[in-house]
């Protein structure tokens, strides 16, 4: 069970309560920074993202005048955190679209983090961007603030494919900023894709996946289209417009890229994302899923340290007034059962091509991971060392087996 | 037109003062009509018109009690009133006795009729004779009950009186022109029938100074009062404080008050001669009070009872189970408790492999079924699950052993030589037009024609025999789809017959489901099985291998469906936002799995059984 705290009125929930059990193993656990960029161009008829078209949010909430608050928050967290700062060995600016913002503005907040916390020196830097908000010169600018990856939504190489979803660059610009990104001296480039967008078909999921292979990318996450409530396209599903995407369809496309991308030389390390050697994992999404510690900047966003989760208010100009007024911007926050955090280990480890060591089960739990080995889901030789890893049948049956190994 | 009868009544006039009443000055009757015929309105007019009640105090259907009834404007329970009415100098009592207005009610409406010496035929203008008025309408002329005739919503544009004015004298054999013309909503007629009444219908007679007698046509369980017993006074008179006895049981009880209804139950010294009224005696039970029995005096008791009781008979059976187990003491608290209500409902417990602990319940028929059902969701607020209904087959064994046969589940093993089955006489009125399609669906259903008149060019009277199992399936509906809603339909059990017919199981990967399986004419086993495979495949989800669905009679296999495995099960994405989102996710389904009914392997979600059993929803209540 987990235990929502209430807000007190005039005093906003703030994680400067943060349990000493929370802190405990504060400056041995990885920890990240994940930065919020909650403005796009066009809302696209899929997203469920916490992000804004408009540029007249507010004071403090503007495309201007965000970077600023941003750091602000980033303050608030090293006094919350300190003295004793964990050192900071991965940043995630994600959105949104954090490319809407100067290049300038995301190098002024990495340098508020370098100047307010300890920073690893194999600092993962990654920022998201969509193909069309990048240039040579935008990147060779983060470059030189110490960005080190670069992550782009390039969704499909379908030019209808890319219409249903509302994205507006055109089918080759993705690879041609991935080429962009390297010529500018970035390590590491991922390209996003999404499956099963109604419409599109197995031979626009082969051209997606050949473009990618023919970009200068060392990792590639691959998404099932989710239709999510309340956006436009459940809408157009719902009139009927567009049909559902099909789960054997999404099946097979799963199939297909992990053939594909698995022989060209990217292996899986998450039940969505592959990459080019140990290397080329990112290591921000890395610490989620191992249930590290991590601070998420920016309105709406996720934070977890040592078992408290909390997340700031949503609307970016609520964020930016209390942050004005000197006020924390968290919303809520839970503080995780031993029950919770035994679900959420099992949940997220499971994910991974490293599963997890079968002393993270109960006693059923055990006893149900044999009979998944059995029905082929669970890898035997994985399980005979101590492990539970999905089997290729078993990652596209990932959470029924969470569901089994919880019971 | 108002009078003011009121007057009279107020004034404690001697000749119509209960149990003071001569019996000449007493006037009961029914009223016998189709469900939407307006019956409960001209009541309501009658109520006004007699002055017992003022308008501004009327609400629609004053008689209707239940809210069931006056939602679905049906009524369930007989109604009685008591109405004063002059005519000329002459005051009158009429007593008015409200019929259930259903097939699964016969035995009610035939006590109801026994109670009165006349009976008003009303006939929607509009619409014509329906079959269950005529079934009715024959009841009460076996009972030698003065029919007048009468048609109702004369206001309606749609009205064709002379039409059904005519088409009535042709069934009762009289003259056009003695059709009454009323309409219930405007009071047009009214007074005039009420005068035909008093001139047409005969007084009740009964030997005043022989030992009591009266006959129960209606006992309700009320939760303050208990048992109130709507009683018709052949002989004799009951006095207020006397102790009574019940015929058939010999049970004696304490009168603790007796009284008529006008509109409000109002205590009296006493009941005559050919008066209606209620009593209670602290009983809490119906059971206690069955109707068709006859009340006599402890002191004085008569010889013999008036005649025409009989036990009410289950005719179809349901298993009902909570959808959620934990609720089933709260079923049976609420089992008995509509039992004290309701002397025809029988149940016991029952456990079923898929639905768990529940209750085999009989019922006098669909509507029945239904009412039951809707009061225990409603009243006791508990979901349920029905079961297909059951009608009660008889099995006989090669070897002479006989089985009763109320469930699937009890169907026997072994060699069966030969199987009964209920049938029922039919009667369906319809637009002529649609003979052909009520023709092909009673054969379909396996009728028999008995035979067919026209009552008029255009309207026609088929009677059939059928198997009462095809009835209760969808019967209702399928004729008022192929009629576009113009058949009625009335039926009465007519005896058995020797029937081939089969049980089919329904198997998920090779195990059987009792809730599902179903006794089936052997020539239907293939269609249930096709329908009954097809729909669960939509209805269960797909698990992490093929789950096989079969129907089978027996060992062999005659239909086959499959629910192809799943092949994915999993969130594109976790990351930082998504992981509470995902465990709260994960835990809901954890919950829904928790909820999951396990058959074999195979996980079936409550909602496929509701779904699974719910075609065969009852009709008869849309009549």
């Amino acid at each position: 069970m987990n235990t929502v705290l209430p807000l007190l009125p005039g005093s906003p929930a703030s994680p400067s309560d943060l349990p000493d059990a929370a802190r405990e193993h504060l400056p041995t656990t990885p920890f990240g920074l994940y930065v919020h960029v909650p403005f796009c161009a066009t809302r696209c008829g899929y997203c469920d993202f916490n992000t804004y078209t408009s540029d007249e949010l507010g004071p403090g909430a503007n495309r201007a005048e965000y970077a600023g608050t941003a750091i602000a928050e980033l303050r608030r967290a090293a006094e919350v955190l300190g003295p004793d700062l964990p050192t900071v060995s991965t940043v995630f600016v994600g959105g949104g679209t954090p490319t809407l913002l100067p290049a300038e503005d995301l190098a002024a907040v990495l340098a508020a983090v370098r100047e307010l916390f300890p920073v690893d020196p194999a600092v993962e830097v990654t920022t998201e961007a969509n193909p069309e908000s990048v240039t040579p010169a935008s990147l060779a600018t983060l470059r030189a603030a110490g960005f080190t990856r670069l992550s782009l939504g390039m969704q499909s190489a379908a030019e209808h494919v890319l219409a249903v979803l509302d994205r507006r660059h055109t089918p080759g610009r993705a690879a041609q900023a991935a080429r962009e990104a390297v010529e500018a001296g970035f390590g590491h480039v991922n390209l996003d894709l999404i499956y099963g967008t109604p419409g599109e078909t197995d031979a626009d999921w082969a051209a997606s996946l050949d473009a990618v292979l023919a970009a200068p990318v060392d990792h590639v996450s691959a998404y099932a289209l989710i239709v999510e409530e309340g956006t436009r396209l459940a809408r157009r599903i719902a009139r009927g417009e567009l049909p559902l995407p099909d789960d054997d369809v999404l099946a097979d496309r799963y199939v297909q890229a992990d053939t594909v991308l698995r022989g060209a030389g990217f292996d899986w390390y998450e039940v969505s994302n592959w990459s080019r050697g140990e290397a080329a994992r990112c290591r921000h999404n890395e610490l989620y899923w191992a249930n590290a510690n991590w601070w998420g900047i920016g309105p709406g966003a996720h934070s977890h340290v040592g078992g408290v989760r909390w997340w700031n208010v949503k609307h970016p100009a609520a964020y930016a007034q209390r942050l004005a007024a000197g006020e924390s911007p968290v919303a809520d926050r839970e503080v995780l059962g031993d029950a919770d955090r035994a679900l959420e280990t099992v949940m997220l480890g499971l994910r991974l091509r490293d599963g997890l060591p079968l002393t993270a089960l109960s006693d059923a739990g055990r006893l149900r991971a044999a009979d998944a080995v059995a029905r082929g889901l669970l890898d035997p030789g994985a399980h005979a060392a101590g492990r539970a890893v999905l089997t290729d049948r078993g990652r596209l049956l990932a959470d029924a087996v969470v569901r089994d190994l919880t019971d | 037109m108002l009078r003011d009868p009121g007057r009279s009544w107020d004034h404690g006039s001697t000749v119509t003062t209960p149990a003071a009443t001569d019996p000449a000055r007493i006037r009961n009757f029914c009223i016998i009509a189709h469900i939407d015929h307006g019956k409960s309105t001209l009541a309501d007019r009658m109520l006004e018109v007699t002055g017992i009640i003022e308008a501004r105090q009327m609400r629609a259907q004053y008689l209707d009690r239940m809210d069931i009834e006056r939602e679905r404007g049906i009524t369930i329970k007989a109604q009685n009133v008591r109405l004063p009415w002059r005519v000329g100098d002459s005051e009158y009592v009429l007593d008015m006795i409200d019929t259930p207005g259903h097939v699964d009610f016969t035995y009610e409406v035939s006590r109801s009729l026994a109670a009165c010496e006349g009976a008003v035929l009303l006939v929607d203008a509009a619409q014509g004779i329906e079959a269950q008025t005529l079934a009715n309408l024959y009841l009460a002329l076996e009972n030698d009950l003065t029919i007048i005739p009468v048609l109702n919503k004369i206001d309606l544009p749609a009205a064709q009186p002379e039409r059904y004015a005519a088409e009535i004298a042709h069934i009762i054999g009289c003259d056009p022109e003695d059709v009454l013309r009323v309409s219930g909503k405007t009071g047009e007629g009214v007074p005039e029938l009420l005068d035909a009444i008093v001139a047409q219908i005969p007084a009740p007679e009964g030997d005043a100074d022989a030992p009591a007698r009266a006959m129960i046509f209606d006992s309700v369980y009320d939760i303050y009062r208990g048992v109130i017993t709507y009683v018709r006074v052949v002989d004799g008179r009951i006095a207020s404080r006397e102790r009574i006895k019940m015929m058939s049981t010999g049970a004696t009880h304490e009168l603790l008050e007796i009284g008529v209804i006008s509109p409000e139950p109002k205590p009296v010294d006493g009941l005559g001669v050919g008066e209606v009224g209620y009593f209670i005696t602290g009983v809490k039970d119906v059971r206690q009070s069955r109707v068709g029995d006859t009340v006599t005096l402890q002191h004085r008791p008569a010889a013999e009872p008036i005649g025409g009781y009989s036990d009410p008979k289950p005719m179809v059976y349901s298993g009902l189970y909570p959808i959620d187990g934990s609720e089933y003491p709260l079923l049976r608290e609420a089992l008995d408790k509509l039992l004290l209500n309701d002397a025809a409902l029988t149940y016991e417990p029952e456990t079923s492999a898929a639905l768990g602990f529940g209750f085999r319940v009989g019922f006098l028929g669909l509507l029945h079924l239904e009412i039951v059902r809707e009061r225990l969701e409603r009243e006791a607020g508990i979901s349920l699950i029905s079961t297909a209904p059951n009608v009660v087959y008889r099995v006989v064994m090669e070897d002479g052993t006989e089985h009763t046969v109320t469930n699937p589940s009890d169907w026997p093993e072994g060699k069966i030589d030969r199987v009964y089955e209920p049938i029922v006489n039919a009667t369906i009125i319809a637009p002529s037009e649609y003979t052909g399609a009520i023709m092909e669906l009673c054969q379909s259903r396996r009728g028999q024609l008995g035979g067919m008149d026209y009552l008029s060019e255009s309207r026609v009277e088929l009677r059939y025999t059928l198997p009462l199992g095809e009835i209760i399936f969808d019967f209702f509906d399928a004729l008022k789809s192929r009629t576009r809603g113009y058949a009625s339909l009335d039926y009465a059990e007519a005896g058995e017959q020797e029937s081939s017919l089969v049980k089919v199981d329904i198997l998920l990967q090779g195990e059987p489901v009792d809730a599902f399986s179903a006794i089936v004419h052997k020539d239907k086993a293939y269609s249930y099985g096709v329908m009954m495979a097809g729909k669960l495949r939509e209805l269960i989800p797909r698990q992490q291998f093929e789950v096989p669905i079969q129907a089978a009679v027996g060992s062999r296999v005659i239909a086959r469906e499959t629910v192809r495995a799943i092949r994915k099960d999993v969130l594109a994405k976790c990351y930082g936002g998504d992981i509470t989102r995902k465990r709260k996710l994960l835990e809901k389904q954890k919950e829904g799995k928790k909820r999951m009914k396990m058959v074999g392997r195979v996980e079936v979600p409550q909602e496929a059984f509701v779904a699974a059993l719910s075609t065969s929803e009852p009709s008869a209540a849309k009549k």
